[in-house]
């Protein structure tokens, strides 16, 4: 057949194509013709999937309002989360408990003598403390935990459970055995047991260092989130690398001594990087949902220091006569929690692979 | 069937026993005694009293006769009050178990018959509706919407009293405990009656002219149940955690406003025995519900 086609001469007969009546395309026809769309990365597709999604959108939007409000309004807003309002350097003991844009009688005073000064956006505080700013410090102090705690799962998580998933054999079940137990521990009545026992005894060994400013508390929820949180992530990490080790090019990478460091690097992580990066994601609502049911409690972050949940529950004193002071923090977790959750649910559609059609 | 029965109660006695083993351990390293105060016994007396508590031998014997004496039932006694903690813990957690198993089971049947509609009329306006309002209550906290109800129905609406002592007062926590676990399993039944919806057995059933009626209930609506027989675990867990706050917040002489009391007082045996009783539930809890899970799917097997 191969010979023939190319001693093959036009037969009057013939149906074939006389060359000679056609002529060579232009380049600028030839890329007319090319149905090729431009060429995209699993990041920009899993990019344009997610800006797609009007949900994740809202929640991106949300976020990024409630970040730049906790980076912006410190510098704008002329008071300090544990200052009472003072008028002209006098304590102004009349601006307690103010609704929010009202001034107190000194205030009102001083700015009838011309004076000017920055509205209380959400009132004041029964120590006569700005609440707003108060909201937006408690916020950052929400956020950090939040963002903290799950990178400090992710670590643990993935190193744990990238040893365990690669290493196979004994050393996974004994160390999958100890997952188990500390998976099926009480987490919160581990992390209040915790912060009981930590108030006491870290006190006076963290005195006067920069950990005191954090208080023990704080402390203590990163070192429950540390000892008790990664064993979800190090199941999910491991159940990824068991089914990725299954594959060819692990085995090649194998053949041509790679060593045990490098493949789980270069060639298992950034095949789970997605799922184990939504699971991050997650993660961090959940942190903060802690963190406000611990500081309700009476555990959270030491006073001064503001957080959503012990701002909410300073606020069940007056809930009668003062019901803006429960609502606004209440709301700003709600916001919070809303769209990490659903900006997890978006990144997930996006980028889980195994939900991809 | 009998191998994992028997692996998975060993796991959780090992389990209960570390959970009795950190309680008590890290009770034991908060620095001072309790005769600690400021009108401290003579040493003579103190001694006594040492010893009486056993409090003069070394660690590991005390956790060995703590241990004796909870299998015995005995928690000891409270150092506020001075009562037995066992009887305590037995009074107030009837009024927990009350509560929680009230909003579990509102949570269970609410949320699945919810999610069934949910998805049977899937992408219409009640199909919205539920997911946008169950989306919604997975992102509020129990403690504050135990807070907003009380607002709304006791201070400014007046329709029940804030703190009587009739079981209408039940009705407000049971909804703030509720309503987190009734809109996840929501969407959870959404998510497993679609899944089974579109199952091949489903069109058989379709195909051989079955009722509607019955292929949802029988066919589907069974088998989506199985995920949510799962989460009936974590839930209880859940239920009883957020109740620590509720309960403080209603006023109600259950367990977790107990716990929350004992560590405001620093009633340290007090929180031992709460932390230990939750936790000794939650994973008994924990490991029937697992148990059910592989009885009624026998798709799964045994290891």
């Amino acid at each position: 057949m191969a010979n023939e086609k190319n001693t093959l001469k036009k037969s009057p007969l013939s149906a074939q194509i006389d060359l000679s009546k056609f002529e060579l395309a232009t380049d600028a026809e030839k890329a007319q013709q090319d149905v090729m769309s431009e060429s995209t990365t699993f990041f920009k597709d899993g990019m344009r999937k997610l800006l797609k999604n009007p949900l994740a959108v809202f929640s991106i939007v949300v976020l990024l309002l409630i970040f730049a409000t906790t980076v912006i309004a410190p510098a704008v807003v002329p008071y300090g989360y544990e200052e009472m309002i003072s008028v002209n350097g006098r304590r102004d003991k009349t601006a307690k408990n103010l609704k929010p844009f009202e001034w107190s009688k000194n205030e009102q005073k001083f700015i009838d003598d011309g004076g000017k000064l920055f509205p209380h956006i959400l009132g004041t505080d029964e120590q006569c403390r700005d609440y707003f700013v108060r909201i937006v410090y408690g916020t950052r102090v929400s956020l950090i935990i939040g963002v903290f705690a799950a990178v400090l799962v992710l670590i643990i998580g993935l190193l744990y459970g990238s040893i365990s998933g690669y290493a196979g054999g004994k050393v996974d079940l004994i160390m999958m055995r100890i997952v188990d137990i500390i998976y099926s521990l009480p987490d919160m009545l581990m992390i209040i047991l915790l912060s009981v026992v930590l108030k006491e005894t870290l006190t006076p060994v963290i005195e006067g260092t920069v950990l005191a400013k954090l208080g023990t508390n704080m402390l203590s929820l990163f070192i429950v989130f540390g000892l008790l949180y990664w064993v979800g992530m190090a199941r999910l990490v491991r159940g990824q690398i068991l089914s990725i080790k299954e594959n060819e090019y692990i085995l090649a990478a194998r053949t041509i001594g790679a060593k045990p460091g490098r493949i789980i690097r270069k060639h298992i992580l950034p095949n789970c990087i997605s799922v184990i990066f939504i699971s991050t994601a997650l993660q961090i609502p959940s942190a903060i949902f802690t963190e406000s049911f611990l500081s309700f409690a009476g555990l959270g972050v030491q006073a001064p220091m503001p957080s959503l949940g012990s701002l909410a529950n300073e606020a069940i004193k007056g809930i009668n006569s003062y019901p803006h002071k429960l609502i606004f923090p209440s709301i700003v977790i709600c916001l919070l929690v809303l769209s990490f959750n659903l900006l997890g649910d978006g990144l997930r559609d996006a980028f889980d692979p195994k939900l991809r059609r | 069937m009998a191998k994992y029965v028997g692996k998975r109660i060993l796991l959780a006695v090992v389990t209960v026993f570390i959970i009795c083993a950190i309680t008590f351990f890290a009770m034991n390293a908060i620095p001072g005694g309790p005769f600690d105060k400021e009108k401290a016994p003579t040493p003579e007396v103190q001694a006594v009293l040492m010893e009486r508590y056993n409090l003069d031998k070394p660690v590991g014997t005390q956790f060995i006769l703590y241990l004796k004496n909870l299998v015995h039932g005995d928690f000891g006694v409270s150092l506020k009050t001075g009562r037995d903690i066992a009887k305590t813990v037995k009074e107030s957690f009837a009024v927990s178990a009350k509560l929680g198993g009230m909003a579990a089971f509102f949570a269970v049947t609410i949320g699945v018959v919810l999610g069934s509609i949910a998805a049977l009329m899937r992408n219409k306006w009640p199909d919205r509706l539920i997911i946008f309002f169950s989306t919604l209550f997975t992102a509020l906290p129990s403690f504050v919407l135990a807070i907003l109800l009380l607002l709304v129905f006791c201070v400014q609406l007046q329709w029940i009293p804030a703190f009587s002592t009739t079981d209408k007062n039940y009705i407000l926590p049971v909804i703030s405990l509720a309503l987190y676990p009734m809109a996840y399993i929501t969407r959870l039944t959404k998510t497993s009656m679609l899944d089974a919806l579109g199952q091949d057995y489903i069109r058989t059933a379709r195909a051989k002219g079955v009722p509607q009626a019955k292929v949802i209930f029988k066919h589907g609506l069974r088998n989506a149940l199985i995920p949510v027989i799962t989460y009936v675990g974590p839930m209880l867990a859940f239920i009883l955690t957020g109740s620590l706050v509720v309960e403080n917040i209603f006023n109600f002489g259950g367990l977790g406003a107990k716990f929350v009391a004992s560590i405001t007082n620093r009633d340290y045996p007090m929180i031992m025995a709460v932390t230990i009783f939750l936790a000794t539930l939650m994973v008994v809890l924990n490991l029937i519900s697992d148990l059910i899970y592989k009885l009624v799917d026998p798709r799964i097997t045994f290891e």
